[in-house]
């Protein structure tokens, strides 16, 4: 009888230990009878109990839970070669459904494969690659030194954000039957390959170049200009010294004339003294020791000593 | 849940340890009772550390957040705890990592290239290393609504910050739209963030090195160098025209100045002269002919001194001229205005 009491007992402690499950906040949990779901799924974290033995438990998450895409090599619309990388944010919000039509998570994934890449490969087949790549027509800033000097940026008629968005949509469709909701959809990263890299380095490289050179060009061009209005200037400068100097002489000279003019010009008795006059000047300032003179006693000077000969 | 799991193991051995051996029951259990407290005792004792929150979990379910120091809980795996360090700031890098952080920090850049390189908005490539400093708002959104939240931060910071540079230039990149790169970054990776429920505050996106792919960089240099050259050759065309044209200009002012003392000069001389002349004329015109002639005589007294050769010729010597030796007499041969004089 005591035995029996302990083996009650235990079984009732083993039974109790099987029928507590415990539910986390991350957890939604399914009670499945022989495999088929029963009830509603139960996603209040806690302390709950099923039926031992007879039935069990199947645990989903239920958090965000990722999805990463493998980067693959896909070509747009413009023919260019390039890598995308995306990755996904989903979550099992039906998780009796999810469990009908994809058992875990692991089929869960290997779905969203199949339903992102291909969508994703759709959406890049259909457009050009600067669509991926922008995401408005914002104008440029200009760093004040170079105008125009940049390659301009091609105008874009959708857009990155409308594609990721084309992407997800197109997603959404295809999971709501899933249990699954897939929450976001971007594009983690857009490479060229390699080759096209390489061709693009090298655009790169051309277009820097000329940019070097159209520096150069503009430096000496200014420098042409700048020795240009350096001539110029003094040309300016020397030409316009020279005539005022020109004119300054020209009208001392005149008042000088008009002076001289004015003295000596004043009656017949003053022209012939002043021609008197500036020939004795002259006569002074000319004479000197080189100089040989021929004295007629005829003359004024002399004249005299013939009278006190005679 | 390991621990949930010890929980009815226990419960099942007390049972059965009493029959196997023989010895001292009394003493068994005291050091089972003794063992069993200690169990319950440091199973129900736990510390948060300053920095951290504790979140208290019962049965799973969230039952408290408690903050630092040392706090009791139900042992048994009942309640567990998940720490959380709410107040340390972390950070994930991109495009580098640090290998040995410190005053010369070590950074290794190996293997990263695809995290770091991207598309600009012209279809240029720039290699962008950045930083994203973020911490725990949340704790309970940071543990229970995203799975490897970590992860999901870094691969929505490589999306956004693509996202942005795709719409730039690649000179923008590289210099005037950093500060603006890392700003919207900072923006859209929060709006990201609390969309996903991450619980994550992003504290700063800080744009580290942002350059060039490694085969296009010599040539930035060489535009930068080309843009100093070009500096360089407009500072040296303009000192040189200052050099010439202030020069110039003191010259011409010069010219100038030279012809003005010129004029000066040229009219003073010109009054000087002509006020002389005046005094001379009016004495003159009082007494003309004695005035003639004493100018005469003593122009002559004057300069008849200075002179080498002097001959003085009687009127009726005639023929005499022929017999000079002149050239011995020298170049300059001056003749009275005698009225004859006209020998030569």
């Amino acid at each position: 009888m005591k035995n029996v009491g302990v083996v009650v007992l235990v079984l009732a402690v083993l039974a109790l230990a099987n029928a507590a499950f415990v539910v986390r906040e991350t957890d939604q949990v399914i009670k499945t009878q022989f495999g088929k779901p029963v009830g509603d799924p139960i996603t209040k974290p806690g302390l709950h109990f099923k039926l031992p033995v007879i039935q069990k438990i199947r645990r989903f998450d239920k958090r965000f839970l990722e999805w990463d895409g493998d980067a693959t090599e896909l070509t747009t619309k413009d023919k260019r070669f390039i890598f995308v990388d995306t990755y996904a944010r989903w979550r099992i919000t039906d998780p009796l459904l999810f469990f009908q039509r994809l058992q875990d998570e692991r089929r869960a994934q290997s779905r969203l494969d199949d339903i992102l890449d291909g969508e994703t490969r759709n959406a890049i087949a259909n457009h050009n690659l600067v669509e991926l790549v922008r995401s408005s027509n914002r104008e440029p800033e200009q760093d004040s030194g170079q105008i125009d000097i940049q390659a301009q940026l091609e105008e874009i008629q959708v857009g990155r954000e409308l594609i990721r968005q084309e992407i997800l949509r197109a997603a959404q469709s295809r999971t709501g039957d899933l249990g699954i909701e897939v929450l976001d959809v971007q594009i983690k990263r857009i490479n060229y390959v390699e080759d096209v890299r390489r061709k693009v380095y090298d655009r790169m490289i051309a277009e820097r170049r000329r940019i070097a050179d159209r520096y150069r060009s503009e430096g000496e061009g200014e420098a042409a200009r700048i020795n240009g209005e350096l001539e110029r200037e003094l040309k300016r400068i020397q030409s316009e010294a020279y005539r005022t100097a020109e004119e300054i002489i020209g009208t001392a000279d005149a008042e000088a004339t008009e002076i001289y003019a004015k003295a000596y010009d004043q009656s017949p008795d003053a022209r012939s003294f002043y021609g008197f006059l500036k020939t004795m000047e002259t006569l002074s300032s000319t004479a000197d020791e080189r100089t040989s003179i021929l004295l007629s006693t005829e003359g004024e000077f002399y004249r005299f000593l013939t009278d006190i000969g005679r | 849940m390991t621990r949930f799991g010890d929980f009815p193991k226990n419960i099942v051995n007390l049972p059965g340890q009493g029959q196997l051996p023989k010895i001292p029951l009394a003493g068994v259990r005291a050091v089972l009772l003794v063992l069993v407290v200690l169990v319950l005792l440091f199973g129900s004792l736990y510390q948060v550390e300053p920095e951290e929150v504790g979140v208290v979990l019962r049965f799973g379910k969230y039952a408290r957040t408690t903050e630092p120091g040392l706090h009791f809980k139900i042992p048994l795996g009942i309640e567990m705890v998940e720490k959380v360090p709410v107040q340390r700031q972390l950070k994930q890098e991109f495009g580098f990592r640090t290998e040995r952080p410190g005053v010369r920090s070590e950074f290794t850049r190996s293997g990263l290239q695809g995290e770091s390189l991207m598309l600009t908005g012209d279809l240029n490539t720039a290699v962008v290393e950045w930083v994203v400093q973020y911490r725990v708002a949340d704790p309970q959104e940071f543990l229970f609504k995203v799975r490897h939240v970590e992860e999901t931060l870094s691969d929505m910071s490589e999306a956004v910050m693509r996202q942005i540079v795709g719409d730039r230039t690649v000179d923008e990149v590289l210099t005037v739209g950093r500060q603006e790169v890392a700003d919207l970054v900072e923006v859209k990776l929060q709006e990201l963030c609390e969309q996903y429920e991450t619980g994550i505050q992003i504290e700063q996106v800080v744009l580290q090195n942002v350059n060039p792919p490694d085969p296009v960089r010599p040539s930035f240099n060489e535009v930068n160098q080309a843009e100093q050259e070009k500096e360089t050759k407009i500072n040296q065309a303009q000192s040189a025209y200052n050099k010439v044209i202030f020069r110039a200009k003191g010259e011409a002012q010069q010219t100038i100045s030279n012809a003005e003392g010129y004029a000066l000069d040229r009219v003073n001389r010109a009054k000087g002269q002509a006020a002389r002349f005046e005094s001379v004329f009016r004495e003159y015109r009082k007494a003309p002919q004695v005035t003639r002639r004493r100018i005469y005589l003593e122009t002559m007294n004057e300069v008849l001194p200075k002179m080498g050769t002097k001959l003085v010729l009687d009127e009726t010597l005639e023929g005499v001229l022929p017999l000079l030796d002149l050239k011995g007499v020298g170049a300059g041969v001056l003749s009275t205005p005698a009225k004859p004089g006209g020998e030569q």
